[in-house]
């Protein structure tokens, strides 16, 4: 195979027959080549590919971590907003209940009030009724009794206040009238 | 650059073209005939490792996880050969060999681009020897690397016994044996130094024959131009050439490695 056709120079060169010489420096040259390019250069863009995949997987995996964070929190503000709705709502409901029972108790006072007043009217009522009718009885007394005596005489006066003929005639009077 | 310039300075066109203006006289010592170590050649694939070196390590001196233009540019070849190629033939464990395959790639498609580049004008890959080497290279990588899977003895069961009745195994076998362990290597070797022989010779040959044409008669002048811009024409062709021949040329070897790689047929 490395025989050469032109060991003797000017004659004819076979193409097919490689020239050794070629060879040996062809050999050298991509050895050369060889271990420059796979010993410094493609194992650091390897190197590189790596580190960019890496970057890109970090990137992925902090934006997932924040994304989880993320939705944590929003779960955590979701309870919490449940929680102060339900407070909101108990509060409202004990708002309502205290203002119902606050409504009754002044209803009641009212009522109560309204009840003492009239009591009181009626008892002062009553009362001045009585006192009236006590004056009355004594001026009706008085007057029907100056009216017998003047009528009468005047010493049906002294007997009359004796045996209390007067008020027995007006009691019976009275309940009469009541009746 | 020197044996079109030749050609031209001697006034004398050398058509056809022949095997011959493929190796040109050697630069150091200059204008021997039977000295290949320094010649325009070797002066190629020395400048190929060089810029590919200088290339990588100037844009991958600081790497940064954003990258720059060029960083970019660089891990887009790296990315493209480990994907595209290492990836998706081999599977995972392909990472592995993105680095070679790259490299590969790299200086199969450099050496191949000066077969178009002005005053180069001649890939390396013409010569044998260079695609030859690769492609030792290659054979002797998934080789080794199915031996370490398997093991010797079921690497080679692997590669020779198809799953097949036992009696049509006497003719398998052989055919097996000839296609991966002396067909491979020569066809890789042979088919990247091929082509691209046969494209700096039909650039030659439209060259050339411009000026053969001229040179005979001057009223052939337009056929010459003619000529000429076929060049031009093929040119482009044999730029398809140069990137597909260096994409076949990984993409085969890839898949020797994952078909060593794989459990059974």
């Amino acid at each position: 195979m490395f025989l050469l056709a032109a060991e003797g120079g000017e004659t004819t060169h076979n193409p097919i027959l490689p020239l050794w010489q070629e060879i040996v420096v062809g050999g050298i040259a991509f050895i050369v080549l060889c271990f420059v390019l796979m010993k410094f250069v493609f194992p650091r863009m390897e190197q590189t590919f790596q580190a960019r995949v890496d970057a890109i997987e970090g990137g992925i995996k902090r934006a997932e971590a924040a994304q989880a964070e993320a939705n944590q929190l929003l779960e955590q503000y979701r309870a919490q907003l449940a929680e102060a709705r339900t407070d909101a709502a108990k509060i409202r409901d004990d708002a309502r209940a205290d203002a119902e029972g606050i409504r009754q108790d002044i209803l009641a006072k009212a009522r109560e009030e309204a009840d003492r007043v009239i009591q009181a009217g009626k008892d002062q009522l009553a009362a001045e009724r009585a006192t009236i009718v006590r004056e009355l009885r004594a001026e009706v007394g008085t007057i029907a009794v100056d009216l017998a005596s003047k009528i009468v005489g005047e010493s049906l006066a002294d007997e009359a206040r004796r045996k209390g003929t007067v008020d027995r005639f007006l009691s019976s009077l009275e309940s009469t009238g009541a009746r | 650059m020197f044996g079109q310039s030749n050609v031209l300075a001697q006034g004398e066109v050398n058509f056809p073209p022949s095997v011959e203006d493929f190796y040109l006289p050697s630069i150091a010592p200059w204008g021997a005939h039977n000295n290949y170590w320094f010649t325009k050649i070797t002066l190629m694939v020395w400048l190929a490792v060089g810029i590919l070196i200088l290339f990588f390590l100037l844009t991958y001196r600081k790497p940064q996880l954003v990258p720059t233009k060029k960083q970019w540019l660089a891990e887009s070849i790296y990315g493209f050969v480990r994907n595209n190629i290492a990836v998706d033939m081999i599977g995972h464990q392909g990472v592995r060999f993105a680095p070679y395959f790259t490299t590969l790639f790299c200086f199969v498609l450099l050496t191949n681009f000066f077969a178009i580049v002005p005053f180069f004008q001649i890939s390396p890959n013409s010569h044998i020897a260079f695609p030859a080497l690769l492609a030792a290279i290659s054979y002797v990588l998934f080789n080794y690397v199915g031996i370490k899977q398997h093991g010797f003895v079921k690497y080679f069961k692997n590669a020779l016994v198809p799953p097949a009745p036992w009696y049509i195994l006497p003719l398998l076998i052989p055919i097996e044996a000839f296609s991966t362990f002396l067909v491979r290597p020569f066809s890789l070797a042979v088919r990247l130094f091929a082509n691209m022989f046969a494209g700096h010779m039909l650039l030659l040959v439209f060259t050339l024959g411009g000026f053969a044409m001229l040179n005979a008669n001057a009223l052939l002048a337009p056929v010459s131009v003619v000529s000429w811009l076929m060049t031009i024409a093929l040119t482009f062709l044999e730029f398809l050439v140069i990137v597909l021949q260096a994409y076949v040329f990984t993409v085969l070897t890839a898949s020797y490695v994952q078909g060593a790689l794989a459990e059974e047929h």
